[in-house]
């Protein structure tokens, strides 16, 4: 272990801004990228069941109008 | 011999594939960054000349890496696309800009939180900082482009063409620090030499970069999932599979 203590851990030798910034902002992009990528998944899947069921009410409308 | 390649051609054969491929990617992924974080973090020592500060180096230096994968596998797709006209080439291009340019973004702001301390400025027009800049740019154009058409075969294609142009700047980068006489240091593992770092730093920084490929081999693999399904969305077997879903639901 390079450190003895949580709090030169934190420090990381003066060069704790520098260095948690460097991480965090790394973190941040990666995570905003996955929560984007699913919500894509998930707009999309969204768009076609909308889709489907309107479909799905213009066929009944037909269909009762028809038997009308 | 390749005829069992053919049938990947095929978009929901492709989906499926993904869909197999993506947990395994995930979970290599998390080991991955889970073991060099803390290995780079907590275990590796501190630079004799640049103290705890290098260990930016454990996210700074495969991000680069992989920025520059990710381009040249956008650029072999690229070409496929536009000379064997596969669309799934050109869904594969889309799909993994966005991460690329991630990437990129990542390099440059790890880049510029490591130069404050070293060099005492966040940013310098130096050749490889300059270069690795008009990468994002180049990533950021792509995207742009290829969301600028709603005709999607065109959008693939302009990418593509655009993709092909940007490969110049590849050795740019990559010799930037050779060619001119840069702040940024040159090359430490990428040579036809031995890596000049010791071990016990090393390690840590060949799994951080197994862990940024795996990453994005799976957030690839997920959108390039993504690009399918909205492309074929008026297909039956996606119809089939929204159905499945939504009787899943009930």
């Amino acid at each position: 272990m390079a450190f003895d203590s949580i709090s030169e851990f934190i420090a990381m030798g003066g060069y704790g801004f520098y260095v948690w910034l460097s991480y965090g902002l790394t973190f941040l992009a990666l995570a905003i990228l996955i929560v984007n990528s699913f919500f894509k998944k998930n707009k999309i899947l969204k768009d076609v069941e909308q889709r489907l069921l309107r479909e799905q009410r213009i066929k009944n409308a037909q269909n009762t109008e028809n038997t009308l | 011999m390749w005829k069992w390649l053919h049938p990947y051609a095929k978009p929901e054969k492709s989906y499926l594939l993904a869909g197999k491929l993506l947990p395994w990617f995930c979970i290599a992924s998390v080991i991955t960054f889970t073991v060099g974080i803390i290995w780079g973090l907590l275990f590796a020592p501190a630079d004799y000349q640049q103290g705890d500060s290098f260990r930016i180096i454990y996210i700074h230096v495969p991000a680069a890496m992989m920025a520059m994968a990710a381009y040249s596998t956008m650029a072999i797709a690229a070409f496929v696309a536009l000379v064997w006209q596969i669309r799934l080439a050109e869904m594969n291009v889309a799909a993994i800009a966005p991460v690329g340019a991630v990437f990129t973004f990542i390099a440059l702001v790890t880049g510029a939180a490591w130069g404050k301390p070293m060099w005492g400025a966040w940013w310098v027009w130096d050749a490889r900082l300059t270069s690795e800049l008009i990468l994002l740019f180049v990533y950021l154009g792509i995207i742009a482009l290829y969301n600028a058409f709603s005709d999607k075969v065109l959008a693939g294609r302009a990418a593509s063409i655009l993709t092909l142009v940007g490969v110049i700047n590849l050795p740019i980068i990559h010799y930037s620090v050779v060619w001119w006489n840069t702040l940024h240091q040159g090359a430490t593992i990428s040579k036809f030499d031995k890596p000049s770092m010791d071990p016990d730093m090393l390690w840590p920084l060949l799994i951080m970069i197994a862990a940024f490929a795996t990453f994005l081999g799976a957030v690839s693999l997920l959108r390039f999932r993504n690009e399918i399904l909205s492309r074929e969305s008026h297909r039956p077997w996606v119809r089939a599979l929204v159905t499945n879903k939504m009787i899943g639901e009930k």
